[in-house]
């Protein structure tokens, strides 16, 4: 019989019973003897020089245990918090890094920009000397805008660095990409925005330092998916600690979204100020902060051009990018608009010739990084986005578009013109499934039927890709990463049979705890119960580089196999010995060892005993203890794609869109929890429809104020927004390349989702000329439009 | 938040001596509004005196031809309530939408009129409705009680006790809810008294305002169509990220209309 908790099989997930019932442990729950709060004071203005500070009426506050400033940090070394990619320009210089202290020095560079930190004994104290404190700043003009930030005689964001240009990069051949536009038939251009996005996870972040005097041990509680990366840089780069003296542990973590992938100014300072006052440190993010510290995503100005043969046959992609970086580069951030974008804009077609510019500008707000999905979402809008526009322009139906230029599966693997080689992929079935699903052919009818209700209905199609499962180190490395890529596992079987497994992989809403155990237990036969999934903490996990780009199962789950690989080798030597057989006849199902054409067999279990009480057992060949580590580092990229599709209804009469059904066929390879996919997908959709008609982050362009700096204006989807949705799967295209055959899929639903609604959106609106529509597709932009051609369409 | 004594008094007149007795006291409903604008340290009240315990504020009851609404009336309870079902029907959708479900469970009807926020709805029923105000030292007629943004005809120190709504003929809210906050961008309130037609406006005014072209067309004819052709002038009318002073003088007409044809 199959396992119940093996691969396949949709087991509910184990963590949620202590998320739902308030018994996990988050950041903010852990308190430390002698716990000091800290309050971060942060810049009001986007752009002022700091002329001074004066600490003494908030130090004479009570409750004040000390007040530090970036003086005082630059009196003991410490150094910026370093980008983790380096990119180069054409010209092959290197991008501009300006330095990112954890406190601002001289220069506050955006709203929120950290100014000091105060320490009390309560929160509420720490607040209240923080209000106390002097600081004399001398505004400065602001820029907001990336595309106003590169033009002639914006303020500048960091001296040495001209035009606010981080760097000016470009990928493709930009020579054969010119020579098919001159001969195309048919030209589609279109100029689009992708909004910027602030990230909104339910747990604000929150940090802990602590130090040990005793051990001269550091130790950081931290809201973070990859706690050993924070080591690596906190330690290495920012405060000179070295790794054996310095423990990170994320706890539980309420979502991230890739919002807690970067090392924040706030862990450093935690760090690094719980030493001077010899005592532990708390601070936790008010949701206002979180607004202005958490590293926003997006925030593309982009144009595209679509070369064309006269029968539609795509010729070649143009496409010139302006990225926002916000005040300064956060982790990852320089590697987002580049090699997690460009790279996917072949998308599903074979597009011969592509040629991408994108210049990155620092400008007065936030930091810009990653953000579900990471450059991919930003891709998929703009291809997905011009393919519909080329189908109204030539009148060619939007799915026989896509299914003419579709890579076939035959030609896999293929190598796009965009540096990746995808290994699998059945496009073309993708949209057949979705097709009958969608009744795309009665939707002419769904249209009249909505025209007689006064709605406008329209549909949207979005066939994206997206690479997951970062990254082939070497690969990585040569494109600019300054770390590896790779996954760790340990398995480790205990005397009496049950098994802990130690991931670097970082579960904060994800559900490793029980997809991971399931790897395990359809492994070797255990019950889910006897598995335990340990995460997030340097001093246990061996280490780690974490969770984001859907890359937990690809490249952490492929390293617990190779673990296990490690551990059933070993048990076939030890179950030789104790069945006094050749290890070549051992036969291994379902965690039963036996020896092969006999029915003797002896169990992982009693292996394991064996192993730990080695009375019967092959000292001379074989160590005790059953314990294995093993590290992945995966050879290609994975290619989860799909086929997403939503249909909409508009009442032009206010403007307002309603998403009356999104279905999606996806291909993650194979699946080994239906259930948690199908979660991660409607959650994916949710964001992704999110940005397409709800949520956008607005600054002031004069002050580079956050004018959406709280839910009264920024526009987090809710259940109500959206319909119930169709999620749909195959599994006929397992990866090639990595022994689960698992692509991943925590970031689908967001890449393919908002393309499809706005083209759902723009087909609504056809009758009245629309071609496109930037996100968020909002009532008032929606009834803009209308108001303005209906004069037009009734004078006609 | 700073720090403030609090208070909890266990009838109206305890709860005026206290408000009375405070140099900057606050009188705390169901939060919603006070607790939030006391945690972004926007205001530093000396005392809170929370009117939970106060009988006299509580309870909705059929009188005079229309209901009375106890102050301390948690939007929920309006929204749920069989009586304001069978009475006032309209009141109880409006309750309905009202923010989100969290926020029903605690916001009160005399939090929500004494705050007089431009965006809030019942301020639209209050005047609708031609209610009246009843405070621990008189009664204001609705149409009175609204004098400008966040700003109403109460003293410092006075307390509301009940509202009484009279029973229209036909009544309907329509409202046009912000996207994010969920606040009404445009809500209008439409009530028949007999040949009387009330027209009131939420949302897209500093302050709840009636439309009298709207109710002398209504007065005449009391459908969708009687409205044809009428417009609102966008002057001095609400702009924000969400909305125009354009588009909120459309959705008055549109919401208007709907609030009509739901009137029946
Ligand atoms: C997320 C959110 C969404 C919301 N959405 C909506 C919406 O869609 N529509 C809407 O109309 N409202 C909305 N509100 C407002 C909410 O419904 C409450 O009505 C409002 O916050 C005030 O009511 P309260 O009982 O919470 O009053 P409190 O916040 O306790 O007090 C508000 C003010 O009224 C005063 N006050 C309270 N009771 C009395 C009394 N009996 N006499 C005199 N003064 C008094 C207080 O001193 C204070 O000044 C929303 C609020 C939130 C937080």
């Amino acid at each position: 019989m199959a396992n119940p908790s093996g691969i396949g099989a949709s087991v509910r997930r184990r963590e949620d019973k202590r998320f739902l019932t308030g018994s996990g442990t988050y950041t903010d729950d852990i308190n430390r003897p002698g716990q000091t709060f800290a309050c971060m004071v942060r810049s009001p203005h986007a752009h002022a020089a700091i002329r001074g500070i004066d600490t003494a009426a908030a130090l004479a506050m009570p409750g004040v245990v000390a007040i530090y400033t970036g003086a005082d940090m630059a009196a003991d070394n410490v150094n910026g918090l370093p980008c983790g990619w380096l990119i180069h320009n054409k010209d092959g210089s290197p991008m501009k890094e300006p330095p990112h202290f954890p406190l601002a020095r001289d220069r506050a560079r955006h709203v929120g920009d950290t100014v000091a930190v105060v320490i009390a004994e309560t929160r509420e104290q720490a607040k209240d000397a923080a209000e106390a404190l002097v600081i004399d700043y001398e505004e400065r003009p602001a820029v907001a805008s990336a595309v106003k930030a590169l033009e002639p005689g914006a303020a500048l964001v960091h001296d040495d660095v001209p035009g606010n240009l981080c760097y000016d990069w470009h990928l493709g051949d930009k020579a054969a990409t010119d020579a098919a536009f001159a001969q195309a038939a048919h030209v589609t251009t279109l100029d689009l925005v992708n909004n910027r996005l602030v990230p909104n996870a339910m747990e604000p972040r929150a940090a802990i330092g602590e130090y040990d005097r005793a051990t001269g041990e550091h130790t950081l509680y931290t809201t973070s998916q990859n706690p050993h990366v924070i080591r690596l840089l906190m330690g290495a780069f920012v405060l000179g600690i070295p790794e054996h003296k310095l423990r990170v542990v994320a706890p539980d973590v309420g979502g991230g979204f890739g919002s807690k992938i970067f090392h924040y100014a706030e862990e450093a300072i935690v760090t690094w100020a719980a030493k001077k006052v010899g005592r532990p440190i708390k601070w936790t993010a008010e949701r206002s902060e979180s607004f202005l510290t958490d590293a926003h995503g997006r925030d593309h100005v982009s144009r595209a051009e679509l070369a064309l043969d006269k029968d539609g046959n795509f010729l070649a992609l143009r496409v010139h990018t302006v990225a926002n970086m916000g005040a300064y580069l956060s982790t990852f951030a320089s590697s987002i608009p580049t090699y997690l974008y460009a790279t996917l804009l072949a998308g599903q077609y074979k597009t011969p010739a592509i040629y991408a510019e994108v210049k990155a500008a620092f400008t007065h707000t936030t930091p810009v990084d990653a953000y579900r999905g990471a450059g991919r979402p930003e891709a998929c809008f703009l291809i997905e986005r011009i393919v519909d526009k080329a189908a109204i322009e030539l009148g060619i139906d939007k799915a026989e578009l896509r299914r003419r230029n579709f890579v076939p599966k035959e030609a896999m693997p293929y190598q796009t013109p965009v540096a990746l080689q995808y290994d699998t992929g059945d496009f073309a079935k993708n949209l057949e499934m979705a097709l009958p699903v969608v009744d795309y052919a009665g939707l002419a009818q769904r249209k009249t039927d909505a025209k007689a209700r006064g709605k406008l209905r329209g549909i949207g199609f979005a066939t994206y890709i997206e690479a997951c499962g970062i990254a082939p180190s070497n690969i990585a490395g040569a494109l600019g990463a300054r770390a590896g890529l790779y996954e760790s596992a340990e398995v480790r079987f205990h005397p009496t049979g049950s098994v802990t497994v130690f991931t670097g992989s970082h579960s904060h809403g994800q559900g490793h705890e029980t997809t991971f155990a399931q790897l395990v237990a359809d492994r070797f036969g255990l019950p889910i119960e006897n598995i335990e999934i340990v995460h997030g903490d340097t001093n246990k996990v061996p280490f780690g580089m974490g969770t984001y780009g859907s890359r937990s199962l690809a490249v952490g789950g492929s390293a617990l196999v190779k673990a296990m690989d490690k551990v059933e080798r070993k048990a076939k030597k030890i179950a030789a010995h104790l069945m006094e057989a050749a290890e070549a006849d051992i036969e291994v199902k379902d965690g039963k060892f036996s020896v092969a054409g006999t029915d003797k067999a002896v169990t992982i279990g009693e292996i394991a005993l064996a192993a730990y009480v080695p009375h019967n057992y092959p000292l001379e060949e074989l160590e005790p203890g059953l314990d294995e580590q093993a590290f992945y580092d995966p050879k290609n990229f994975t290619y989860p794609n799909g086929c997403h599709v939503c249909e909409v209804e508009i009442d032009p009469e206010t403007g307002v869109t309603e998403v009356v059904a999104f279905t999606a066929v996806d291909d993650f390879g194979r699946v080994i929890n239906p259930l948690i996919v199908e979660g991660q997908v409607h959650g994916g959709i949710v964001q992704g429809i999110g940005q397409a008609l709800l949520e956008n982050c607005v600054y002031d362009d004069e002050t580079g104020q956050l004018v959406t700096g709280s839910y009264m204006d920024y526009c987090m989807p809710r259940a109500d927004d959206v319909p119930s949705f169709t999620v749909q799967y195959h599994e006929d295209q397992p990866c090639t390349h990595n022994p689960l055959g698992v692509k991943g899929c925590g970031e689908a639903g967001t890449i393919g989702a908002s393309a499809a609604v706005i083209n759902a959106v723009v087909d609504a609106l056809a009758e009245y000329g629309v071609t496109h529509i930037d996100m968020p597709a909002t009532p008032q932009k929606i009834w803009q439009i209308v108001r303005q051609a209906t004069p037009a369409m009734a004078a006609e | 938040m700073y720090a403030f004594a609090f208070q909890r008094p266990k009838s109206l007149a305890d709860a005026v001596t206290a408000i009375g007795a405070e140099e900057d006291g606050k009188l705390l409903g169901g939060g919603q509004t006070l607790l939030p604008t006391l945690k972004q340290r926007l205001a530093q009240p000396s005392a809170l005196i929370d009117l939970s315990a106060v009988p006299e504020l509580k309870g909705i009851t059929e009188a005079a031809g229309g209901l009375t609404i106890g102050a301390f009336t948690r939007h929920a309870e309006v929204a749920h309530s069989a009586t304001v079902a069978r009475v006032i029907p309209a009141l109880a959708s409006l309750a309905e939408g009202i923010g989100d479900r969290q926020v029903r469970n605690m916001g009160t009807l005399g939090g929500s009129i004494a705050n007089s926020d431009p965006a809030a709805d019942y301020p639209s029923a209050v005047v609708g409705l031609k209610a009246t105000v009843k405070t621990d030292r008189r009664d204001i007629a609705g149409d009175d009680f609204f004098t400008g943004m966040f700003e109403t005809a109460l003293e410092p120190g006075e307390v509301i006790v009940s509202v009484h709504f009279p029973k229209p003929d036909k009544a309907a809210y329509a409202k046009f809810r912000n996207p994010a906050s969920r606040y009404a961008v445009v809500g209008v309130f439409v009530a028949v008294f007999g040949s009387e037609v009330r027209v009131a406006v939420t949302g897209a005014g500093p302050s709840v305002f009636r439309l009298p072209s709207f109710e002398a067309a209504l007065a005449g004819n009391f459908s969708a169509a009687a409205l044809d052709g009428l417009t609102v002038d966008a002057d001095g009318l609400n702009a924000d990220l969400h909305a125009s002073a354009e588009y909120r003088a459309h959705l008055v007409g549109v919401m208007a209309k709907r609030a009509v044809t739901a009137a029946g």
